[in-house]
């Protein structure tokens, strides 16, 4: 009897260890391996723009030169109308309002607030040429289309400041169209990096330092790494490209994923691919943001329209971080910041234009970020949390879109005429929204999704940053269990409880039976 | 008269330091795991936990074999015999050098609180670990095709048993590990369990001859 359940033990455990090493003998290149050898081949251009005639005739306006695109390219003008960077809108559906066309045309955000009226300065940022104004635009005009700011890879093509859109001048507009190719860091960089004003301002993840980034800043885009393009990942069909950001967009589709490159189980630890059910890539593989410049955390619009001996001014921080101005008021920025985390299914809501705030007593979420722990769609991901004091107008209990810029004075512009009254009842006049006549600031409140800035395993979270007890970075996640992270306290009190009893009761027996053995010997 | 008498059979032997072995594992890094303290690393402590799991099911499998083929299993079985008897012995009659109300033989080397106890732990506190163990490795929210059929919204309730168990467990430890010293010596029932051989009474007296004997 003993012998057979030795020989069954001894067949067991060899059985156990030829399948365990039997599985580590399997050598293939792993899925990382194969999609650097993939993206680290970079296209040539399959043809020279600049040997086309009708390239070399003198462009005399951006408009000519567009149609001379076009000439060849002639389809090309439908696809670009078609997409959300020309229409500045897109029809998304919320849930509990139905289909609304969205975009920067209308939606607010707590940066620099909104688009409309203020056209001339924020359309240096849009796809075309001449737009003063979002709803007068001609979107179907197709040489209003802006090609080259998209595929100029000549990095010398820029739009000039307030023009609506229009390029500088001085540009040899036909040096850059017979050096045409598909958009690099720099096409998409130059807008948005700049988002909300300045370098960083908006997204946190999203700067200059990803124009020509290391490894520490980002591991995809890394100059000595496999140096890739936005729109490797991005990816574009038809002028149809991948990704977006949820400060305008609700639905969850035509989303860039890191999966689709990487698969749903990338790991060869399959306790970190179960994660994946959960927890998003970004979660644990960007520890932090705003690695290289310091990102806008807080914006303060009510202590705007201050000035100095009459003029505007403007105070910055010891890394030259615009602290306060008197055209947008004070700021706060965070540099190397670790992000906040919550559940996401891919959809949102949104503060509209005209939405009447129910409770003021609290921050206005500006776009709301559904999920949770018991949605199946559900992840939890990175988020960059940006707060803001903006006006509102507490009879109407209506979120203020001030009018902002004008070229000349007088015309109620904020950072032309310095006052909020006027500012903001230009502003709403101009939507068709009721105004009071009074002005007070509301804590606002806006996710920014972190995508970017991706580090490797060597950098990624490590177990214990979320599965800890006090202070972990899903501290705020308490909608389910975390192990390491939470207790049922009943359990733990009678379980720490019954350990001591225990104890204490064997010390109390031991002793009393070491008294008792004495005391027995010397009567013994 | 004493002899010597084979009281635990290898198997039986390796079967218990083994599960020692395995048991304190599990706990060190189960504590761990659960936030108690840090030792081996989280991710360490994850797979270590996991591996003496498996460990630990492939043992109470082999265990469970031996148990039934060789009928050990009846040991086991709970009896309110000498119950009180025990349990007067280990409140009283202890600290006054009274003998051992039951008689350690081949055919029965459990007392009854032992028999008590063991039968607990296989019947309730092995098959909770075991199970919300099992649970907690395999748990997968239900839509990703994992334990469809339990319809779990959260790994609370499976945490939190396995928890409790533990506790249980460490508990169960502690008088154990003290209990070891209260056989014939200090150090006869440890002896027993490395070697095997313990000497005990003939197997013919009745136990009343026994107890005169010792008394």
């Amino acid at each position: 009897m003993k012998k057979i359940v030795i020989v069954l033990v001894l067949i067991g455990l060899s059985v156990i260890s030829a399948i365990s090493l039997l599985k580590t003998g399997e050598v293939r290149p792993t899925r990382v391996s194969e999609l650097k050898s993939q993206f680290l081949e970079k296209a040539t251009a399959r043809v020279d723009h600049s040997k086309f005639p009708i390239l070399q005739i003198k462009a005399a306006s951006p408009r000519d030169l567009t149609a001379a695109c076009l000439s060849c390219h002639n389809k090309t003008a439908q696809e670009v109308m078609q997409s959300n960077h020309w229409n500045w809108e897109r029809p998304e559906y919320i849930a509990g309002r139905g289909i609304v066309y969205l975009g920067k045309k209308n939606v607010l955000n707590n940066f620099c607030i909104g688009v409309d009226g203020n056209e001339g300065t924020c359309a240096r940022c849009h796809i075309g040429f001449g737009m003063r104004s979002a709803r007068t635009f001609s979107y179907t005009d197709s040489t209003n289309i802006d090609c080259l700011v998209c595929h100029d890879n000549t990095e010398t093509y820029a739009k000039a400041p307030e023009k609506g859109g229009a390029p500088e001048p001085v540009l040899d507009l036909n040096y850059i169209a017979g050096r045409v190719g598909s958009p690099k860091r720099s096409n998409c960089g130059v807008c948005h990096f700049y988002g909300g004003g300045g370098n960083n301002v908006k997204h946190g993840d999203l700067e200059e330092a990803l124009f020509e980034p290391t490894r520490d800043i980002d591991i995809h885009m890394a100059v000595d790494g496999v140096n890739l393009s936005c729109i490797d990942c991005h990816t574009t069909e038809r002028h149809v490209i991948s990704g977006k950001m949820y400060s305008l967009s609700s639905m969850n589709r035509n989303r860039s994923h890191c999966e689709s490159c990487h698969g749903e189980a990338p790991h060869a630890d399959n306790i970190l691919n179960k994660h994946m059910l959960k927890v998003a890539c970004q979660t644990c593989h960007i520890p932090i943001y705003a690695k290289a410049h310091a990102t806008k955390t807080h914006w303060d619009w009510s202590t705007a329209g201050r000035l100095r001996d009459g003029k505007p001014y403007e105070i910055n921080d010891a890394d030259g971080n615009h602290i306060y101005l008197s055209t947008k008021g004070s700021f706060q920025w965070g540099k190397n910041l670790k992000p906040d985390y919550i559940w996401f299914n891919g959809t949102a809501g949104h503060y509209l234009l005209g939405d009447v705030i129910a409770d003021t007593s609290r921050p206005i979420l500006l776009n709301t970020l559904n999920g949770s722990y018991h949605d199946p769609d559900a992840k939890i991901v990175p988020v960059k949390t940006h707060n803001a004091r903006q006006p509102y107008d507490p009879a109407h209990r209506m979120l203020i879109k001030a009018k902002l810029y004008a070229e000349e004075k007088g015309q109620g512009a904020l950072w032309v005429d310095f006052d909020w009254h006027k500012a903001a009842e230009k502003g709403m006049q101009a939507l068709g929204l009721p105004f009071s006549g009074e002005i007070a600031f509301i804590r606002t409140q806006m996710h920014w999704r972190i995508n970017h800035m991706v580090s490797g395993k060597d950098q990624a979270v490590a177990c214990t940053e979320c599965h800890t007890r006090a202070d972990g970075r899903l501290a705020n996640l308490t909608d389910f269990y975390l192990p390491g992270r939470d207790r049922n306290l009943l359990v733990e009190t009678a379980g720490i409880s019954l350990l001591w009893i225990s104890l204490a009761g064997v010390l109390l027996h031991g002793s009393i039976r070491i008294a008792a053995s004495r005391r027995n010997s010397k009567r013994g | 008269m004493k002899q010597k008498v084979t009281i635990y059979r290898a198997f039986e032997r390796f079967w218990h330091w083994t599960q020692a072995v395995l048991i304190f594992l599990l706990a060190a890094t189960g504590f761990e795991i659960h936030g108690s303290f840090e030792f081996f690393g989280y991710r360490n402590a994850v797979t270590y936990h996991n591996a003496a799991a498996y460990a630990f099911m492939v043992l109470i499998i082999f265990a469970i074999f031996w148990h039934l083929t060789t009928g050990e299993w009846k040991q086991y079985l709970p009896t309110a015999k000498h119950l009180r008897a025990q349990a007067d012995y280990y409140l009283f009659g202890i600290f006054k050098n009274a003998p051992h109300p039951t008689r350690k033989t081949v055919l029965s080397k459990l007392n009854p609180l032992q028999r008590l106890t063991y039968f607990g732990l296989k019947i309730i506190i092995i098959p909770v670990m075991v199970f919300s163990g099992l649970l907690y490795m395999f748990y997968r929210y239900p839509q990703a095709g994992g334990v469809v059929g339990l319809r779990l919204e959260s790994i609370r309730l499976i945490a939190v048993l396995h928890t409790a168990g533990a506790y249980l467990l460490m508990a169960f430890i502690i008088i154990h590990l003290y209990l070891i010293t209260t056989g014939a010596t200090l150090t006869s029932n440890l002896k027993a369990m490395i070697t095997g051989y313990e000497e005990i009474e003939e197997s013919q007296s009745d136990t009343a001859e026994s107890e005169v004997q010792n008394g």
